[in-house]
């Protein structure tokens, strides 16, 4: 029991990562990206794949990994955000099916379907971080909610800058903030190359937790699970995203935890998915915590205040 | 015509395959370009409304028509599910906007994108729920016989699946160019609020367009059934595919979603013929291509470079 709640804490973890980097994308700047989970294959595979060929320790993998991501990310984001968001959607959607029919067809590194098993155990100040031993577990919890919460910080700082003004700009009318002197291709396709290095950060982690990945693990419905995650928490609100990462792989984790899981079928989960996308959509546009937006005129009232003292 | 050494019958014989698989997306594209151009938003879910299509046509066929016994009606049953799978298609289409776009109509751009992606979850989960995740087969309504045109092998099903598509088309094109109810679905997908100033119906006009392109998809699902099979994913990537294909014809566009499917028809079947692309990969061209047109002519081949207006 206590186990199972350390599994779901780290699980929760890399999603809440994973679904950080996307809340920037849909939730602050408006573009719908429906391939994180492919930006997880891709973090979890280089890891998988540099660590077995070249000894390399788990950690610079897993900073390489968000960099592999987001090259990609650059490479997806550039042909399409020049022009206006809907057609990220579909070339995410594509990018996604591709990196899963990559990895199943290019036997020689991934080792194909059958995924890579022989991930070698991070080692953490010296201390083998084993998927095996329980010992390791809460070890696991503290370093994945470090990085989240670290994530988290660098993503507040950069929405209360300029660069996250724009975004907001960006998100509630493009003509009007490119008016306004914004370079809104580059800010876009920038927002997109963190979401995806974050993408492949939590790739990374997982890819060293569970020592064994499977292409089929990451396909359009962990990407639908983590957009679910965005959007029931509420987007545009890194906080709300946490609280929506933690119910949504509570919700998926229950029935196996409760021992009903063989009685559902898979399906009724992904029907929920798509009913939580239709309805917030339709009643609760802002997500359950809903969206905190910066009053501008406060700050501005405040800091005037502050002047005149 | 020889190039890459493969014989030019063998050539001859690819652009038949290319072409009707061209024909299939081009009927789905143009269910996409015309939501497209009249409410500016992706309708992901159109390819779950072409696989509920088929999965209609299918049941009612195989009700209906005993292979085992025969039947001397078959064209007649065949062309009867058909029009099954256009009307529960066009329903399917016109309720899912009445209920999951419409409410959205005045949302931020993401919200009805978003529920689309809902809409598109629902269906394919429900039906892999319903109708079982096992692929089923139309047992053939016409014999097997291969039709010889030379050295061309031709079956009966590519035959119907270019003869449908062709009259599909030509019928759109006319009922879209030529009635009064396609110069308001133009008038519509200019300008809106003036469209309705002249006394059209926005929302009768919305929703025709959604039947039909639905009916359009449903016409699709059913010929893709007959060459493929049945199944409950059967209308994501074929949907996705086609919306790139509507993309290269320039998004919006009527004739360019027809000549846009049918170039990535021939794209696809060349690119593994003469590029020698593995078939595990096939689905990689299709996305290359959308990559390479979002770069060098987003706009699509046929349409002229539109600046978005504030």
């Amino acid at each position: 029991m206590e186990n199972f709640i350390f599994v779901i804490l780290i699980y929760t973890g890399i999603y809440a990562i994973a679904a950080l980097g996307l809340n920037l994308v849909v939730g602050y700047t408006g573009l719908l990206s429906l391939c994180q989970a492919g930006f997880i294959a891709i973090g979890a595979y280089t890891t998988a794949i540099i660590m077995n060929a070249f000894n390399t320790g788990f950690w610079e993998s897993m900073l390489l990994s968000g960099l592999v991501a987001a090259l990609f990310g650059f490479i997806i984001g550039m042909p399409t955000l020049r022009l206006r968001g809907d057609y990220l959607a579909i070339a995410t959607l594509g990018f996604g099916e591709i990196v899963q029919n990559v990895i199943m067809n290019w036997d020689s590194v991934t080792n194909g379907p059958m995924g890579i098993h022989s991930i070698p155990e991070p080692k953490l100040f010296g201390m083998a971080l084993s998927a095996s031993s329980d010992q390791a577990k809460p070890l696991w919890v503290l370093t994945i909610w470090i990085i989240a919460a670290l994530s988290y910080y660098l993503i507040r700082r950069l929405i209360r800058s300029r660069v996250g003004r724009a975004l907001e700009a960006i998100r509630e009318d493009e003509i009007a903030a490119s008016s306004m002197g914004i370079n809104t291709a580059k800010y876009k396709v920038g927002v997109f190359i963190a979401g995806a290095s974050l993408g492949g950060i939590a790739g990374s982690l997982y890819a060293g937790y569970s020592q064994a990945i499977a292409p089929l693990t990451f396909n359009f419905m962990m990407s639908i699970m983590i957009l679910c995650m965005v959007v029931l928490g509420g987007l545009g609100n890194s906080f709300a995203t946490v609280i929506g990462a933690i119910i949504i792989t509570i919700a998926s984790e229950l029935p196996r935890l409760i021992g009903i899981s063989h009685r559902i079928p898979p399906q009724l989960n992904q029907v929920l998915f798509g009913c939580i996308l239709v309805f917030m959509m339709i009643y609760r546009p802002q997500g359950i915590i809903g969206r905190i937006k910066l009053n501008y005129a406060k700050i501005l009232k405040e800091e005037i205040l502050h002047t005149e003292k | 015509m020889n190039f890459f050494n493969i014989p030019s019958n063998e050539l001859l014989q690819h652009l038949i395959n290319g072409l009707t698989l061209g024909a299939i997306y081009s009927l789905i594209a143009l269910g996409y370009t015309m939501v497209y151009g009249i409410l500016k938003f992706i309708n992901f879910a159109h390819g779950e409304i072409l696989m509920i299509g088929a999965y209609a046509a299918y049941y009612f066929y195989s009700f209906l028509y005993d292979p085992a016994k025969g039947s001397s009606f078959i064209m007649a049953i065949f062309i009867a599910a058909l029009l099954i799978a256009m009307f529960a298609s066009a329903a399917l289409g016109v309720l899912i906007e009445r209920f999951a776009y419409k409410p959205l109509r005045k949302a931020p751009r993401l919200a009805p994108l978003l529920s689309a992606i809902g809409v598109s979850i629902i269906l394919a989960n429900l039906a892999a729920l319903f109708f079982g995740t096992k692929s089923r087969k139309f047992e053939y309504p016409f014999d097997n016989t291969i039709i010889q045109i030379g050295s061309l092998n031709i079956t009966p099903n590519q035959v119907m699946i270019l003869g449908v598509g062709f009259v599909m088309m030509v019928s759109l094109k006319l009922f879209i160019d030529k009635t009064k109810l396609g110069k308001a679905m133009r008038a519509t997908s200019q300008n809106q609020p003036v469209a309705s100033l002249m006394g059209i119906n926005i929302n009768r006009i919305i929703s025709l367009t959604f039947a039909i392109g639905s009916a359009l998809a449903a016409v699709a699902g059913v010929l893709m059934a007959l060459e493929f099979k049945v199944y409950p994913t059967m209308g994501t990537m074929a949907g996705l595919k086609a919306f790139i294909a509507a993309v290269v014809g320039g998004i919006g566009n009527i004739n360019g979603a027809m000549v846009g499917g049918i170039i990535l028809g021939l794209l696809e079947t060349f690119g593994v013929v003469i590029l020698g692309i593995p078939q595990g990969l096939k689905d990689t061209i299709a996305f290359t291509v959308l990559i390479l047109i979002l770069l060098f002519r987003p706009s699509g081949i046929l349409l002229k470079n539109i600046k978005e207006k504030v």
